[in-house]
């Protein structure tokens, strides 16, 4: 069936199985790999992206259920020419990574904590990222991205797009 | 993991998702958020035909205060129920469990309509719901029906939803001040409960302790015979048949349900109620 919506910016209409997962859909459909899949279960939050303002599951949404959305992935926080958004700023700067493969959906998970709670302590930001799991154990050092990322001001939590 | 083949269609209105139900049966499934259903369907567990996603009637999103009750609307999803102002005020167990509710992620797909029709015996929301005395509203072909929470889980995965009906409704009482308490016992927090244990107003639902969530009567009658908290939470296993599994055998759920009641019911008792996780965003 067709269906429509934003992507990064950009209005898309593709024909898909309605069967198709709003992961695969962004990572085979629309060549958008920082999306990564990991346990497929709704528990490690790397396939994590921001449909209408908040954070999803990407691995649990169906492609057409995102109809008319506005969905936004790492790619989409800034252009490849222009200075990085302040979140995977900070996660570069603090070292927030150990393999990287649940870097994308950290980064998308901390702008949704930011988007929600500014300033938060380190504990808040060890629970608002409890839907995220770190396969090296490197927590410490997101932590402090976050922290760090939250003295950008609201500009950590924009999310680039039309509307704004 | 990718689900079976369906047929997707779009609801516009409750009518269109109650004449798709009544036109395919049993082969069809209501889809709301979609974070119990389309896991099964990855898993293959559940094998529908024709899905009628009913995620957009925002119609059927709210809470709001009718009399002495608060409506929660059945697409409401659980962070706006976490984070709705009337929820807290109102019905501010209800608020603290939606929030319980796996992670944020989830939160902000799942729906409490949704929830309550999986039926899992595991689930937080229902836990609480049952506690609260609350009233789920059912709409089919001929009308909308009430159904008590305390007889519409009927056993695993099984409600009182008849195959043409969708909840359109959840009503709880307005419990304002009265102290409440909710305890859950997990390895992860996004993970479902071991056991959990809601008390409110004399009242105590266990999650996990049977093949549906379950009142804790014996408990019930204690405290209203005038027992203390320990003796009445002492009895909090009796009338359940937990299963055991790779998290916990059935012996350490009995006595997971007896200490989370205890501790349940002093938090609704001390007026402490409220999240024991401190600085929760808001």
């Amino acid at each position: 069936m067709q269906i429509s919506m934003i992507v990064n910016g950009q209005t898309r209409t593709d024909d898909v199985e309605p069967r198709l997962l709003l992961a695969h859909y962004l990572r085979e459909v629309c060549g958008l790999r920082a999306t990564n899949i990991g346990c497929d279960t709704t528990s490690c939050g790397a396939c994590t992206v921001i449909v209408d303002g908040l954070t999803v599951k990407s691995c649990t949404v169906l492609a057409v259920q995102a109809q008319d959305s506005r969905v936004t992935t790492m790619e989409g926080l800034s252009a490849p020419d222009s200075e990085l958004h302040p979140v995977p700023a900070a996660f570069r700067a603090e070292h927030g990574l150990q393999c990287g493969f649940c870097t994308p959906g950290m980064v998308m998970a901390a702008i949704g904590l930011l988007a929600d709670n500014p300033d938060p302590t380190d504990r808040e930001v060890r629970e608002g990222l409890e839907g995220n799991l770190c396969r090296c154990t490197g927590y410490h050092n997101i932590v402090r991205a976050v922290r760090t990322a939250a003295q950008a001001g609201p500009a950590a939590s924009a999310v680039p797009g039309p509307t704004r | 993991m990718i689900p079976a083949p369906f047929e997707y269609v779009r609801a516009g209105s409750v009518e269109q998702a109650l004449d798709a139900l009544a036109e395919h049966g049993d082969e069809a499934k209501l889809l709301a958020g979609g974070h119990s259903l389309l896991p099964l369907m990855k898993l293959r567990l559940a094998v529908p035909s024709v899905l009628v996603d009913i995620g957009h009637l925002h119609d059927l999103s709210c809470v709001r205060v009718e009399g002495d009750q608060v409506v929660i609307g059945a697409t409401t999803r659980q962070h706006e129920l976490e984070t709705s102002s009337v929820a807290l005020t109102e019905a501010p167990l209800l608020a603290h469990v939606a929030g319980r509710v796996g992670d944020p992620q989830v939160r902000h797909r799942g729906t409490i309509g949704g929830t309550v029709a999986h039926g899992d015996p595991a689930s937080d929301l229902p836990t609480a719901l049952l506690a609260l005395d609350a009233v789920v509203v059912a709409q089919g072909p001929t009308g909308r029906r009430e159904i008590a929470a305390t007889e519409f889980f009927l056993g695993f995965f099984e409600t009182a939803l008849a195959a043409d009906e969708m909840i359109v409704e959840l009503r709880v009482p307005r419990t304002g001040s009265v102290g409440w308490g909710y305890e859950k016992f997990t390895r992860r927090e996004n993970d479902w409960p071991i056991v959990a244990a809601a008390a409110v107003d004399g009242r105590v639902a266990l999650a996990n302790m049977s093949g549906t969530v379950l009142r804790a009567t014996a408990v019930e009658q204690a405290l209203a015979g005038g027992a203390s908290i320990a003796e009445a939470a002492d009895l909090a296993a009796e009338g359940t048949s937990p299963s055991s599994d790779m998290h916990a055998d059935g012996e350490y759920r009995r006595h997971l349900a007896r200490l989370l009641t205890r501790r349940a019911l002093e938090a609704a008792s001390s007026g402490l109620s409220g999240p024991s996780r401190s600085g929760r965003p808001r």
